[in-house]
């Protein structure tokens, strides 16, 4: 293998090595990023003229609802390369990513509840970007469950990469079909790369900082939890052979 | 006898004769449109405004509930092992027990819900649209029920969990099947509707049976 192929990092040892060397960066990061981006967004910006401080839920929501995503997303691709090249470190990732994409999901529905009340007039609609969420949230559940119910830990990751493959399709199904079930309260998107409609620069780069925190937030503790269920199946295998002996 | 007729004619008279529940589904359907009046109260208005969710809701859980045997005792008492090892390819074989489980638990379904949906109130000129929507509907909801237990055959008291996995599958199924029979009732165009529930409905049909036997495969091995 070329010495900088990106799959040495499949060695359970080399990834627990780097990981570990890593993880202090990024949890740093993190802090000075979350610190920053929340500090800034909830007392350096102003009240926006109809919304008043309410608006400022915003960099708790945006970044979570993203991350949401992205955590799923992650985990698919953890899955194809599990179902392809056979690598332990990432059949674990993805089974460790999906507690953390499950409370982003949480953290989105319960801040936007939060918003919608006083905007809105209710704690909750039926409007599809709703829904998908708590859709996509009983997709994780079902993702975790199918985990922990299988023990072969081969065949549990196996099957479970199955599940995410299909979860994934029907996620963007549901998505799209709830568009056509229901017309929705819910506001257009807010952030695009090309800045047609953006949010206000105001408003802007405190959000950046918060989705980059919120980004690293969810890198450190996806590494802490793939650590720790790489430790998890090692002290397995060393009490099988104990009880073998 | 070619091995297709031979799979599927096992099937169907394992469903048929040896207590295997082909009428319990009916019977389960039938018992669930039951207690929604108890639960509503029997204002004849606002049965009708929810006629379609329950019958729909009722068809699901209905599908739901018989998966269970659709590889599980197969996989308990060593046959599925003997149909992997058939000519037939495991899709093929997987495709043609969803087939047998339509046919006897789908298809019941299709033809008691307009006469469950009068004691419901439903408007009598949905109730074309309503058979329309459960005919196309339905088989989808048994290829998508054989990812379900193709995923959960080797976990023993696998029910809830197959439940978790299956009925938020069937959400896209159920959003079109709805609303091709409430826009017959409100007097909109339910073809449309009807068209995309089709589409997807062949796309299932012909997309599931991998997914399922590739489940059934790594539970083989």
């Amino acid at each position: 293998m070329h010495p900088m192929s990106i799959w040495r990092y499949a060695n359970p040892v080399e990834f627990l090595r780097v990981s570990g060397a890593a993880l202090p960066w990024f949890w740093a990061g993190t802090a000075l990023c979350l610190a920053t981006g929340l500090a800034w967004g909830f007392f350096g910006t102003p009240d926006d003229y109809r919304q008043g401080s309410t608006v400022k839920i915003l960099f708790l929501h945006v970044p979570a609802a993203l991350m949401a995503i992205n955590a799923w997303l992650m985990m698919l691709a953890a899955s194809l390369i599990w179902i392809i090249r056979r690598h332990h470190v990432s059949a674990l990732a993805a089974r460790a990513a999906a507690p953390v994409g499950a409370v982003m999901t949480v953290i989105a529905l319960f801040t936007g509840a939060v918003w919608g009340q006083p905007m809105w007039g209710t704690w909750w609609v039926w409007d599809p970007r709703l829904t998908s969420f708590f859709i996509l949230f009983v997709f994780y559940l079902g993702y975790i469950a199918l985990w922990n119910a299988i023990d072969e830990p081969d065949r549990a990751a196996d099957l479970t990469a199955v599940l995410c493959l299909v979860g994934s399709v029907f996620a963007l199904l549901s998505r799209y079909a709830v568009f056509f079930w229901s017309q929705g309260l819910h506001q257009g998107p807010s952030l695009s790369l090309d800045r047609q409609e953006n949010v206000d620069n105001a408003f802007y780069w405190p959000l950046l900082i918060c989705i980059a925190g919120f980004i690293l937030l969810f890198l450190s503790l996806v590494l802490l939890r793939t650590r720790t269920e790489i430790r998890a199946r090692r002290l397995r295998a060393l009490q099988n052979l104990q009880a073998r002996a | 006898m070619s091995p297709l007729r031979a799979v599927l004619g096992r099937e169907l008279r394992l469903a048929l004769r040896s207590g295997g529940g082909a009428g319990l589904g009916l019977a389960f359907f039938l018992t669930v449109i039951l207690l929604v009046p108890f639960g509503t109260g029997p204002d004849p208005d606002r049965l009708a405004t929810i006629a379609v969710g329950t019958l729909w809701i009722g068809a699901l859980l209905a599908c739901l509930l018989s998966l269970d045997r659709l590889f599980q005792t197969d996989f308990e008492d060593g046959t599925l092992d003997i149909l992997a090892l058939s000519p037939l390819p495991m899709e093929m074989t997987v495709a043609l027990k969803c087939l047998a489980h339509w046919l006897t638990t789908g298809l019941p379904l299709v033809i008691a819900a307009p006469v469950l949906a009068i004691t419901l109130n439903l408007p009598g000129a949905a109730a074309p649209w309503l058979i329309a929507s459960l005919a196309v509907g339905t088989p989808a909801l048994s290829f998508l029920g054989a990812i379900g237990g193709a995923l959960t055959v080797g976990i023993r008291r696998g029910g809830l969990l197959l439940s978790i996995l299956v009925l938020p599958l069937y959400i896209p199924t159920l959003i079109f099947g709805a609303a091709t029979v409430r826009a017959a009732i409100d007097g909109t165009d339910p073809t449309p509707p009807l068209l995309l529930l089709t589409g997807l409905t062949l796309a299932i049909l012909a997309l599931a049976p991998f997914a399922a036997a590739a489940a059934l495969r790594i539970n083989l091995r």
